[in-house]
């Protein structure tokens, strides 16, 4: 391999042939699974853990390592789940990766069935993605036909059957325990842990859950070896990352880089940079649930450490884009509106924090908004945040704090002229439906 | 009168056979969108069937069907339209496309049905395609980069009787196909 690896996962999305099994296969598709059923479950752990690759659905944690946590010898059986419930808000990369190429997504996870001696995949999809649901039934048809799937994969006499399971509309069901509880048809509602999913999860079972990115990367690295995959970007963040770049930019998409890319090169050399010529003004690194940067950060590295170390969290990679006519107070309060429908409700913080906290952001974005209001965000913050039982409820909080950090002034001016300064429509939010009671208590 | 005909009680047991041997409750959300697949929407007769086929109280699959919001207890239109409205969308105009699909659609205030029962609007949460702001969906078929005047558009097909293609895939007939697709019972094309 010559010059710097920039595609792993969409190196084929300009060939549309990959669509298809026979056109995956004409491109190397499956030989990484071939490979790894000639070698130990065992062995292809340690090849993955030796990649560096971390997951790619928000927790950033080695997957080899999350591999070897499930245990092979309990009696009972094991099972893999593919969490293809992407909804975190700005999210689309998991979507693109099977809409355009499904095959690699189904080898990945193959080959995670027999690194943990499964013979069982579960793949969630998330129900409102009817079409890309009927790309994985007939892609999933036809690796049977093909003998991948079924009683011998590859011939290799190792038995893998996928099932197919489709959700109903509820964001929770990404988080991995809310998703087997609505895998086993109750309502989708996280579970204490420990015991992790790894020891204890669909059936009581063992359990190894994988978002759809961190399979699709998989292959590559089966067929190209461990230290390819390592020697791309920083070290403690190896490989390449899918950004999903949306909002304010002239070309918003899908964009893979090595990891620790600046989101400074990823605007201007990808997306196009900022619509319209304006200024950057805020950005989410990795969906709606990492607290906001702003335009001072557009220097930083795109990887688990360097966008911690900012001050936020890398997630899923998500880089919703504000500019500078974009209303902060608006853009919180519509996260907080997201929040507060999502709430399953177990939990008291969040079922009644996040709709506290967005009846509080509408009166300001409003016009209605007190002096006191910001002290009460502040402390609804403190009182929602590591106070539930899933991170549903955090990423509630990194808008609210992350908003009132960078631009507290921007909300005190909302309450001062009591009004939206950026509303196009004259007194009050761009559209914004006022609730019922807005400005006469709460 | 029962809900399930005697060909969709073989397909309930096919979907129940997808799951272990003592696990099939599992099979209790698509078996809600085979019932949602006759009737358009959730009966309370469809919820106890469904309780029936999988030893569960009609209290215990209500409780399911309530939790998720493409599982519809309430009046429900021939097609659902989708509106995306979360932040990378809005950012995108999305508001406006809401505004003029409920406009375009005559929705009563406060409502998300039509009198005729032809359309259900909604507000939708992040579809996992902003890239396409301002998407739209029909009955969870994408529409991307949707405008006002689009909208108004697919509003207007709908009315006439026809289905607007979407960006990708093909579209279901309406939003009793699409139940159906989702309980996976349908051969994909």
């Amino acid at each position: 391999m010559t010059g710097p690896v920039t595609s792993v996962v969409t190196a084929n999305w300009d060939d549309p042939t990959v669509f298809r099994l026979d056109g995956y296969r004409a491109k190397g598709g499956y030989e990484g699974l071939r490979k790894a059923v000639g070698m130990t479950s065992a062995e292809v752990i340690e090849l993955v853990k030796a990649s560096g690759l971390r997951g790619r659905g928000g927790a950033g944690f080695p997957t080899g390592v999350k591999w070897s946590f499930v245990p092979q010898d309990t009696g009972k059986p094991t099972y893999v789940v593919a969490n293809f419930d992407e909804s975190e808000p700005g999210t689309f990369n998991n979507r693109e990766i099977v809409e355009r190429e499904p095959h690699r997504f189904l080898e990945g996870l193959a080959i995670s069935a027999y690194a943990v001696g499964s013979h069982t995949a579960f793949i969630y999809c998330r129900g409102e993605f009817l079409w890309p649901g009927q790309i994985l039934d007939a892609a999933i048809r036809d690796a049977y036909a093909e003998g991948i799937f079924g009683d011998s994969v590859l011939g290799s006499g190792y038995a893998v059957e996928v099932v197919l399971h489709r959700g109903a509309g509820a964001y929770i069901c990404g988080e991995e325990t809310a998703l087997l509880s609505s895998l086993e048809g109750h309502r989708g509602q996280p579970r204490l842990r420990p015991p992790f999913p790894a020891v204890e999860g669909l059936y009581e079972a063992p359990t190894l859950i994988n978002n759809v990115e961190t399979l699709a990367t998989i292959p590559s690295i089966l067929v190209n070896g461990p230290e390819w995959f390592a020697g791309i970007g920083p070290e403690r963040s190896p490989g390449t990352k899918i950004f999903s770049v949306s909002g304010k930019v002239e070309r918003p998409g899908n964009y893979e880089v090595p990891m620790g890319t600046p989101l400074r090169t990823l605007l201007e050399e990808h997306a196009g940079g900022i619509l319209g010529g304006r200024r950057l003004k805020a950005w989410t690194p990795g969906g709606s649930s990492t607290p906001m940067l702003t335009a001072e950060h557009i220097d930083v590295a795109l990887d688990f450490e360097s966008v911690a170390a900012a001050g936020s969290l890398l997630g899923t990679g998500a880089i919703i884009v504000m500019d500078e006519t974009d209303c902060i107070v608006e853009a919180t309060r519509r996260l907080l509106q997201f929040y507060a429908h999502e709430s399953c409700g177990k939990c008291t913080p969040c079922r009644e924090g996040t709709w506290w906290v967005s009846r509080v952001l509408s009166r300001i974005e409003l016009g209605y908004g007190r002096p006191e209001d910001l002290p009460l965000l502040d402390d609804l913050g403190t009182n929602i945040l590591f106070k539930a039982f899933c991170a549903l409820a955090d990423g509630a909080v990194s808008p609210i704090q992350s908003s009132l950090r960078y631009f507290r002034d921007e909300y005190e001016q909302h309450i001062e002229e009591h009004r939206c300064p950026f509303a196009r429509r004259g007194p009050g939010a761009e559209g914004v439906i006022a609730p019922e009671g807005v400005g006469v208590g709460a | 009168m029962g809900v399930l005909t005697p060909e969709l009680l073989v397909r309930a047991e096919e979907i129940k056979a997808r799951y272990p041997a003592g696990r099939e409750r599992s099979a209790l959300m698509p078996l809600l969108y085979l019932v949602q697949s006759v009737d358009g929407s959730l009966t309370r007769e469809g919820l106890r069937e469904v309780g029936e086929l999988l030893g569960l109280t009609t209290a215990e699959v209500e409780a399911v069907a309530t939790f998720y919001t493409m599982l519809r207890t309430r009046r429900t239109g021939t097609h659902v339209v989708s509106v995306c409205t979360n932040l990378s969308c809005a950012l995108r105009g999305a508001r406006d496309v809401l505004e003029a699909a409920l406009d375009a659609s005559a929705m009563p205030a406060g409502e998300e049905t039509t009198e005729d029962g032809l359309l259900t609007v909604h507000e939708e949460e992040c579809l996992g395609a902003c890239d396409a702001a301002t998407v739209v969906q029909i009955d969870f078929m994408n529409h991307d980069r949707v405008t006002p005047e689009r909208v108004r558009e697919l509003i207007a097909t709908l009315r006439a009787g026809q289905v607007p293609t979407p960006s990708r895939g093909t579209a279901p007939s309406d939003f009793r196909h699409a139940s159906r697709i989702l309980a996976g019972v349908e051969e994909p094309s």
